[in-house]
Order: structure tokens, then C-alpha cells, then sequence
């Protein structure tokens, strides 16, 4: 297997804080701290042991810097990008000598108080975008069309992939829409947001936050945790999200030479993958990203899609913890959650009818065509 | 009295402005590269084909087609009427903007349909480039 310095690196404690459409009472500074505390409290570590940092918040604008002093001055590396992007930023500091332990932490609350408009981060600003009334949905509409368009996908897989992702959620305790189980009709019948997208199509808004700890693999066996490492890991972009067409031509799909590259620095493929914690804004973004990652051919995603292959018990579970549709969709933390939901369904976490059985290699992407940027990351249960 | 919201309203650029400058004149302006002849928009500093450092502002013909098209029923911000149309114009020069179709049912919106630019000014500033069914 290709040697790469991601290997040298293992994610020693994954934690998920409160999420809940919102949070009363609650500060996003709060949250931050939970998710640090217990994220390592999961990897049985102390804040004595953190010499790297990289925690933030969305409506407070917490930087990372601002929080070296709570860790005694102690971390001297300091990270600055989100979610896929943050995890290989920290595990490169690390695998390079900068720092040895780093806690990765986000969270949001009381960002969405103008209920008549969308969420003010899903509105564009961009003189060529806002003034024709685009914001996230429409954007990755346009994209979905696109794809309908070319290769004849239906609504009814794309209904298929958010009522499977929903009940998900509905199994996991901790998701904001535990309990609410719903059918491919539901979705579909869910009134229209932008076309081809219904209400059930779409990702919900929530708060709460995450936690991370990556450390050096040699030290991650020492801890007494599973420790879940790095197979594999890049980025891709094609541009600033929001701010043109969302052309399928130039961007439909993104990702794909990302994991092109993450598959090859551990001599993996799709089929060697037993967990998929893809991005899901929108149900059509986990169609394009099979299709992106090569899970199935060009347009083939829709019926790949079928027949409960994309269940916990089919050949590619997708999005286990019920994602951005049921789970939480909390601001920029919702990119760290990719990764956290990898890792516990490694480690074994999950309630029972949410874990894969013998799961040892999951991945986890940001992004999407809409927003013109795909980043991917491949974990596991051995090195490589 | 309360007035209507207004819809958020380009601020124009140092790149942007010849744009803008142009739709105030009813023109539809895009970059043209002067080595490569690429067609480039949104504005840039260098050419998006080969780097070349010179653009030309140009007139589009505003006829084009559907790219791919979304109905909005949940508006962006209230300011906006729904259900509006959104499209992306696959102009006859070979680029792409975004922008809402107008005097057309949403129903009738299809990929390929061709549509041409109609002009609609909202500030003695801005004028706002939209499409429609072409007419000629």
C-alpha cells in the first residue's frame, strides 16, 4: 500500500454537542466548550495535552487564536479552515512536526432570527447572483435539472435518497428529527421549494456544534480508544460558491478528481468503502457525488440509488446519522459532522439499527456542485 | 405607509462597472480575450482560457438559450414575488449568466428554449438584465 504522511495521523475523539432547531438559552461559546470537552473527554486527553488548535463559531466569529489562551498558551499551531478541509489542514500540522495533538471544534447558534427570509448563510450577496432572488436551493437546482435533463434522472430517486437519509436520522436519538420517519411520497409531496426540490428535498436549520482530536497514530495507540486513521484526503474547487452560474459543464463533477487523488494515496476504491458520510444540502447532491466518486457510472446515480441499496443494510450506506436532512444542520459545523459520523460508526457508536456490521473503512465529503467546491477524506479502522 | 422591500440591488465594481455601465445602456456586455478569444463572465482580471492579461468589453447579441432553470416557491428574501423563474442563459457567444425568465409561464420553461435579453431598470444606477421566450 502507497505510503503517505496522512497515515501517520489517527482522529482519537469524535463529539456531537446538543442540536435542536434552537437552542434556547444556550451561546455558541457554550457549545464550543462542550464540544471540546467532549471531544476530549473521547479521546482521553486533557486540555493539558492540546499543542494545536483549531475552533471557531459562526454568529460570535470565535478564532482560533482567541482560544490559545484558554489552553494555558500552550498550542502553537493554529488552523483557520472548516470541516474535510480543517481535519486534513490539522493532520498535515501534525504529520509535519508542527504540533502533536490538535482539537478541531465549531458550532452556531442564534444565526437564523428573519424566519421570513432563508437563512442568512444560504443568501448570496454577489452582484450576479442575489438580485435574481438565488440563494442555496436554487443554486443546487439548477444543477439537479441539469443532471434530469442529460441523463432522464427522476424525482422519484431523488425522493428515494431523502427519505432514506431521513429515516436514518429518525433512528438516531440525538437528531433533530428523531422519531419523524418519512415515506419517498412524503417527499414528494412536501410542498415545492425550487424545482426539482420539495421541502423534504432540502436540508434543515439547527444549532449546535462538534468536536475532533487528531493525534500522531504512534501516540493514538496508546490512549485507550479505538483509534480511527487516515487513509486518505484532498480537495477540490472551482471557484467561490455563489457568486456566478452554477454551469454543470464546468463544475457537475466536482469531487471527482478529489477522490481520485484520496483513493490513490491508500490504494482503496468505492468498493473497498463500507460507510458513505457524503455531503447532503440537497437530495440530488448524493446522486451526483456516487456518480462524482465513482460509486456508479455518469448517470447511472438515479437508479443506483433503488432498492434500499443506500440503506444501513444495503451495499452503500449513505449518510448514517441522518446528515443535514434529520440530523442537524448547525452553520459550518454541519461540515465537521461528516467526519464525526465517520468516526462513530467505526468505532461502533451507533445504535445498533444504525451500525453498519464490520464497517472498517468510511468516507466523508463537504461540498457540492452548487457551491463549487467537493473536498473528500477516507478513514479507518487499521493504518495504512 | 409601509413600502414594498426592495430586492437586494448590484453594487457595481471597479471590474464589474463597464457590466453594468452597459445594461444602463440596454447593451449586454461580456470579456472577450484578445489572444484566445474565449468568452469570459463573470468579469475577470485575466483570461479564464488562457490567462491572457487582455479582456475587451463586448456587446452580446442577448439571444441565447435554457441552460438549466429552477421555479422558486420559497423566495430568497419577501421582496421577491413567487413563484419566480431562474435560469441560466447559455448565451449564442458561449457563456452563461444567471438570471430570472420573465413574460413566461413557469410551466412553459424548458432546457433548450431560446430566450432573449430584455432590459428592466430598478435604480438611476442599476438595470437589471432578465431573459424571456424570444420573439424573433
Amino acid at each position: 500500500m502507497p505510503r503517505h504522511p496522512l497515515h501517520d495521523v489517527a482522529i482519537v475523539g469524535a463529539y456531537h454537542t446538543r442540536q435542536a432547531r434552537v437552542l434556547e438559552g444556550v451561546s455558541e461559546l457554550d457549545l464550543v466548550l462542550e464540544a471540546i470537552r467532549g471531544a476530549l473527554a473521547a479521546a482521553h486527553l486533557a486540555p493539558g495535552d492540546v499543542d494545536g488548535l483549531n475552533v471557531r463559531s459562526s454568529v460570535w466569529r470565535l478564532h482560533a487564536r482567541e482560544a490559545v489562551p484558554w489552553f494555558g498558551g500552550r498550542p502553537m499551531w493554529t488552523g483557520v479552515t472548516l470541516g474535510v478541509e480543517a481535519v486534513l489542514e490539522a493532520a498535515l500540522a501534525i504529520a509535519c512536526g508542527m504540533c502533536e495533538t490538535v482539537v478541531i471544534a465549531d458550532a452556531q447558534a442564534g444565526a437564523y432570527t428573519d424566519r421570513a427570509s432563508t437563512s442568512p448563510w444560504t443568501r448570496p450577496t454577489n452582484e450576479f447572483v442575489a438580485c435574481f432572488g438565488l440563494y442555496t436551493a436554487a443554486e443546487f437546482a439548477l444543477i439537479a435539472r441539469r443532471h434530469m435533463h442529460l441523463y432522464g434522472t427522476r424525482p422519484e430517486a431523488l425522493a428515494e435518497v431523502a427519505a432514506t437519509i431521513r429515516n436514518h436520522g429518525a433512528l438516531h436519538p440525538d437528531a433533530v428529527f428523531h422519531g419523524r420517519r418519512v415515506t419517498p411520497e412524503d417527499v414528494l409531496a412536501s410542498r415545492m421549494v425550487a424545482d426539482p426540490y420539495h421541502l423534504l428535498d432540502c436540508a434543515i436549520n439547527s444549532e449546535g456544534g462538534a468536536g475532533l482530536v487528531l493525534t500522531t497514530a504512534e501516540r493514538a495507540r496508546d490512549l485507550g480508544v479505538q483509534p480511527i486513521f487516515l487513509l486518505g484526503g484532498a480537495t477540490e474547487r472551482q471557484g467561490m460558491a455563489y457568486v456566478g452560474p452554477p454551469v454543470w459543464d464546468r463544475c457537475g463533477w466536482s469531487g471527482r478528481r478529489a477522490a481520485e487523488r484520496a483513493f490513490a494515496q491508500c490504494g482503496l476504491a468505492p468498493a473497498d468503502v463500507d460507510v458513505c458520510e457524503f455531503y447532503d444540502p440537497f437530495s440530488f447532491e448524493l446522486i451526483r457525488q456516487l456518480e462524482a466518486f465513482g460509486f456508479c457510472k455518469e448517470g447511472e446515480g438515479g437508479d443506483f440509488v433503488m432498492d434500499g441499496r443506500i440503506g444501513i443494510g444495503g451495499e452503500c450506506p449513505l449518510v448514517t446519522n441522518g446528515g443535514l436532512l434529520s440530523f442537524s444542520h448547525p452553520g459550518t459545523a454541519q461540515l465537521l459532522q461528516k467526519v464525526t459520523s465517520a468516526v462513530f460508526q467505526l468505532q461502533g457508536a451507533y445504535p445498533e439499527a444504525l451500525t453498519v456490521p464490520g464497517a472498517t473503512v468510511a468516507m466523508a465529503s463537504n461540498g457540492g456542485a452548487g457551491a463549487l467546491f467537493c473536498d473528500v477524506l477516507l478513514v479507518g479502522w487499521e493504518q495504512a | 405607509m409601509s413600502e414594498r422591500p426592495t430586492i437586494p440591488l448590484p453594487r457595481p465594481t471597479a471590474l464589474s462597472r463597464p457590466h453594468w455601465q452597459g445594461c444602463r445602456e440596454e447593451r449586454l456586455r461580456f470579456q472577450r480575450c484578445r489572444d484566445c478569444h474565449a468568452a469570459v463572465f463573470i468579469p475577470q482580471p485575466v483570461c479564464t482560457a488562457c490567462f491572457g492579461p487582455h479582456l475587451d468589453w463586448v456587446d452580446s447579441s442577448g439571444r441565447g438559450t435554457v441552460y438549466s432553470h429552477t421555479v422558486v416557491h420559497r423566495p430568497q428574501q419577501p421582496a421577491f414575488a413567487v413563484p419566480y423563474t431562474v435560469v441560466i442563459a447559455e448565451l449564442e457567444e458561449g457563456w452563461h449568466m444567471l438570471s430570472n425568465l420573465v413574460d413566461c409561464d413557469p410551466a412553459e420553461v424548458a432546457i433548450g428554449m431560446p430566450i432573449e435579453v430584455v432590459f428592466r431598470p430598478m435604480s438611476d444606477e442599476i438595470t437589471l438584465p432578465y431573459f424571456r421566450p424570444a420573439r424573433r
